[in-house]
């Protein structure tokens, strides 16, 4: 009865979480979604408490409480520009706590089968709860929950370093660029090597040896992994954990035959390896180039960039948005680092209180996290009607007067389509060359994040508009009559 | 080297081939100059302006030839101007060598120079010295002027207390540079503006001016960029079809302006007599090929004529002369650029560079020998026009099995996926047991709703995606809260931080998505 009753609410459960991934399809229907999980999410844990198995219910109640005041005080607190660090911290956690449970299991197994060697049949019935569960187990159906308690540890050990790491990156604590220990790859291919021997290793025995040793192996898999890849490709990357935080949701659900957690894993693993491809394929790159870091080899000399920046003031910019009917703006990862949106925001405002068609451009992996710049935009009250994604906008820059460039870079580089030996090659990119003017805000003469040089601010109609982001677009403000 | 101008002996050219400000940026090459006494005054230059930029005058153009070491002109010369000439001079002028063999003849005989400005090659670098086209330019804005000035009415369309007035309609027939030139007048003037060209590949620059492209349906049309950018005669049939295309337009039209030429040959015959009859009366018809004989069959040249149905045609051949202020500014910039090639080292001496593309076109007399017509230059005039590649059109069998085909591709990569998957996943259903195969069967489905439901998800909302998912991946508080309850101290430790870890991530993930829900706003 009691069992039934725990089932019917993981169904109501998971119908809750699909309509709510799926209420993000549009802005107005995503903030009813946001309910349907929250109220998912209480039911399934409200069931769980309820249902069998559970114990100590208090001391879970208590700790949900702790931990939950803690989330909301960080959720309550956090700038949007510090969203990518959120989430691969908040994945890091999803991760250590599917190593945890997966270590339960484990212990759990190993006392049963101490139990079981030792003949010790009263004990074996007075189990209660999980325990009892595994102890009904045949044989073959213990292999099976060793692969999936050792999947479980092995995904969520690379989800929780890697996302570390990743946490590190993103909040500049750690540097961003691709950095390998000497052996490269090969170090990443041993340490999984060894996890595949210790999974035999641990199929034959179920030693706990075995599965501390390769928790240490997938430890260093994440580490190195993230490690190794550049601070542009980060969207990729956080979606990507953000997949692998699901998959070991759901090896976890298998080796504790709990549906629910089977179906939000495979929800959650999924999504991010849908978002992962997208941005792949925003960056004509191949997942497994990202994953292996770098960029792909050229093929040959890169095009000579011939030309000089020329710089422009604040006056210049301002005379010509004066005078441009339309607008876009593209604003890129610089743009969160300069903390420029509030006053890209009100420049905005000013220029359609003037009657110009003002609209932002966003390409898919500007920022350090999908939808990055959109998130900030709104933090910002800039209507989500006029920010549009780069297949809507990027036929209209012939027709624009002004396009203005901030803090983006390999985004807006024209020699991915006209350089068939840059390394960017091939990547969509937003042609604001083709706008009349377009004007670069930008802190100096320099590379962008790739370390690809950009022939557009080499071009006649580009004018740079150099400085930080926030003070360049402040000056600008007063400016615009 | 002394550079003179002298005064334009031909009846009604006001033109000057040196302005006191062209004078000045000769000076600067190093050369002297000189000119005669009155030359600028028909364009509204005085002697005593040229005096101030440090010009020397002479009184007579025997002087003025016998002074000058290059002599600068706008028309071509006369005979009389010709036998002045002499060994070792230049003359930089218009000369069309095609049609005066005999002047070109006598030129040579005296052993002097001649670089003709209308031979000037049409390649990039020879722009600023391109004299026909700061002329046709000039001779483009006045043709619309000209025809304003004759017709009663307003360019503009205007609704006002006193009636409405429509727009006038133009027709603009060839947008070479003068064409475009009327194109952007009249289009500035408030007219609707048609264009028609024979060389297809103009409609953009057209239709850039503002103008509608007057569409011809005609399968073989030429490439005019083999011609160096000019017009060549088409073939009989095509002509019949713009004629008809002008019958069409002939009544509707206010002001029709003809620049057709093709080089070396008579104007085309565009608009004939019965198509003036059909125009309206108070039209005016402006004819810019007048020159050649017209593009129009009633144009007298050098004449305004009104015919009975009362459509005025004009037929002027100077309209660059109305303008002798503007014109000459132009055409001495014209002559000053090409006297800076003629001096590379500015130092006041001409190198007469045979070798140079532009030099060696232009030049159609040199050292006692007619260099006319000139070898075709090195580079191309225009870069051949690309042959648009035109998507073929598939005959709707050829549709239908095309998508057929694509469908039956589609199916079988569908089945070979299926089957692939069947057959691993059968295979898993042979070794695993019952119990797993129960959940293996909800994981596979709830991929299959992810991958569904995930790519109906907004670009814009990628983000609030993660925080969900994040939020929602703490499920797995469930499993510590299964685990919580039961075995040893250890088991209850690990489980009891697995839930306070998800508690944070519940919590955090949900409100974290809700605060950035919250700020998307509709305008």
């Amino acid at each position: 009865m009691e069992y039934g009753f725990t089932t019917a609410a993981y169904v109501v459960a998971a119908v809750l979480f699909i309509l709510s991934l799926g209420g993000l399809s549009g802005q107005e229907s995503a903030k009813r979604a946001v309910w349907y999980g929250i109220v998912g999410m209480a039911l399934a844990v409200a069931a769980t408490l309820y249902g069998p198995g559970a114990g100590y219910w208090w001391l879970s109640a208590l700790l949900i409480a702790v931990g939950g005041a803690l989330g909301w005080g960080v959720a309550q607190r956090v700038q949007m520009t510090e969203m990518p660090q959120l989430v691969a911290a908040m994945h890091s956690l999803v991760g250590l706590a599917a190593v945890f449970i997966g270590y339960n299991t484990q212990i759990e197994m190993a006392g049963i089968a101490a139990l079981q060697a030792a003949g010790d049949a009263d004990a074996l019935t007075a189990l209660s709860g999980f325990a009892h569960k595994i102890a009904e187990k045949s044989g073959a159906a213990i292999a099976i929950l060793r692969v999936e308690t050792f999947l479980g540890v092995f995904i969520g050990a690379v989800t929780f370093t890697g996302s570390v790491i990743a946490y590190g990156k993103l909040a500049g604590k750690v540097d961003g660029k691709a950095k390998k220990l000497p052996g490269g790859h090969l170090l990443n291919a041993a340490a999984a090597a060894i996890s595949v021997v210790l999974l035999v290793v641990y199929l034959q025995n179920g030693s706990s040896l075995a599965l501390i040793i390769m928790t240490v192996a997938a430890l260093f898999i994440g580490y190195h992994l993230i490690m190794g890849i550049g601070g542009a490709d980060m969207p990729v990357v956080v979606s990507m954990l953000n997949s692998y935080s699901g998959w070991a949701a759901a090896a976890i659900g298998f080796s504790l035959s709990n549906d629910l957690l089977i179906v939000v894993g495979a929800l959650v693993g999924s999504s991010g390896a849908i978002l992962s491809y997208i941005m792949c394929k925003a960056m004509n790159r191949s997942f497994i180039s990202v994953i292996l870091g770098g960029f792909g080899g050229t093929t040959g000399p890169a095009m000579e960039v011939t030309g000089e920046q020329i710089a422009i003031d604040a006056d210049g910019v301002a005379a010509a948005l004066n005078d441009a009917d339309s607008v876009i703006i593209i604003p890129g990862y610089g743009m969160a680092v300069a903390q420029a949106q509030q006053s890209v925001s009100e420049l905005t405002r000013k220029l359609r209180a003037k009657g110009k068609n003002v609209r932002f451009a966003i390409h898919p992996v500007a920022g350090r996290l999908p939808g990055h710049m959109n998130v900030l935009l709104a933090e910002a009250k800039v209507p989500y009607d006029i920010v549009l994604e780069m297949d809507e906008i990027n036929e209209d820059f012939p027709e624009t007067d002004v396009a203005i460039v901030i803090g983006s870079n390999d985004i807006v580089n024209p020699a991915a389509q006209e350089d068939a030996n840059s390394p960017i090659a091939g990547m969509p990119v937003l042609e604001c060359w083709k706008a009349k003017q377009v004007f670069v805000s930008k802190r100096g003469q320099g590379t962008g994040y790739s370390g690809i040089e950009n022939p557009l601010f080499y071009k006649e109609n580009t004018r740079m508009f150099y400085g930080d982001a926030k003070k360049s677009i402040d000056a600008l403000l007063p400016m615009i009559e | 080297m002394k550079i003179g101008a002298p005064r334009e002996i031909f009846e009604g050219e006001n033109r000057v081939a040196m302005t006191p400000d062209s004078a000045l940026q000769l000076q600067k090459l190093g050369h002297s100059c000189v000119i005669e006494a009155g030359a600028g005054i028909k364009a509204g230059f005085s002697d005593a302006s040229y005096q101030k930029a440090g010009v020397e005058i002479v009184n007579t153009a025997a002087d003025l030839f016998a002074a000058a070491d290059v002599v600068v002109k706008v028309r071509g010369p006369e005979m009389s101007e010709v036998e002045r000439l002499r060994q070792g001079q230049t003359l930089i002028s218009f000369f069309w060598p095609a049609q005066n063999p005999e002047l070109l003849e006598a030129a040579k005989d005296r052993g002097a120079t001649v670089v003709a400005m209308d031979m000037v090659p049409r390649i990039s670098r020879a722009q600023k010295m391109d004299a026909l086209s700061s002329m046709a330019n000039i001779a483009g804005y006045r043709a619309v002027i000209e025809a304003g000035n004759n017709f009663g009415r307003f360019f503009t369309g205007q609704v006002t207390a006193a009636g409405k007035v429509p727009p006038a309609k133009v027709l603009i027939v060839g947008a070479g540079v003068a064409g475009l030139a009327a194109i952007g007048t009249a289009v500035s003037l408030g007219a609707i503006v048609n264009a028609f060209d024979v060389r297809p590949e103009v409609a953009e620059q057209i239709e850039s001016m503002g103008a509608n492209f007057v569409f011809l349906e005609f399968e073989a049309s030429q490439d005019g960029a083999a011609t160096g950018g000019y017009a060549a005669p088409s073939s009989p049939e095509f002509r019949e079809k713009q004629l008809a295309k002008f019958r069409e337009l002939a009544p509707d039209m206010d002001i029709v302006i003809t620049t057709a030429l093709i080089p070396g040959r008579p104007a085309p015959k565009l608009w004939t007599e019965d198509m003036v009859a059909m125009m309206k009366p108070g039209s005016v018809i402006v004819d810019l090929a007048a020159e050649r004989g017209g593009n129009c069959d009633l144009t007298v040249p050098d004449e305004k004529i009104v015919t009975e149905n009362g459509v005025t045609i004009v037929g002027y051949t100077d309209f660059p002369s109305r303008m002798a202020a503007q014109a000459s500014t132009l055409y001495s910039t014209n002559i000053r650029h090409m006297l800076t090639d003629l001096t590379p080292k500015k130092d006041g001496v001409i190198n007469h560079n045979m070798e140079d593309d532009v030099i060696r076109g232009a030049t159609v007399a040199h050292q006692g020998a007619v260099t006319y017509p000139p070898p075709p230059p090195k580079v191309a005039a225009i870069a051949a026009a690309k042959p648009k590649e035109k998507p073929k059109e598939l005959t709707p069998e050829e549709k239908r099995a095309q998508e057929a085909a694509a469908f039956k591709a589609e199916t079988r990569n569908q089945f070979i996926l299926l089957g692939v998957g069947g057959a691993l996943i059968l295979l898993a259903g042979l070794f695993a047991p019952a119990s797993f195969m129960s959940h293996f069967i909800v994981f596979v489905l709830s991929c299959f709703v992810g991958f569904q439901v995930i790519w109906n998800v907004s670009h814009s909302l990628h983000t609030p995606l993660m925080a969900v998912t994040n939020a929602i991946s703490s499920i797995i508080i469930l499993g510590a809260l299964m685990q919580i309850g039961s075995g040893s101290f250890l088991v209850i430790v690990l489980a009891a931080l697995s839930v306070f870890m998800a508690g944070i991530n519940i919590f955090g993930g949900f409100m974290v998505t809700r605060r950035m829900l919250a700020m998307f706003q509709k305008s």
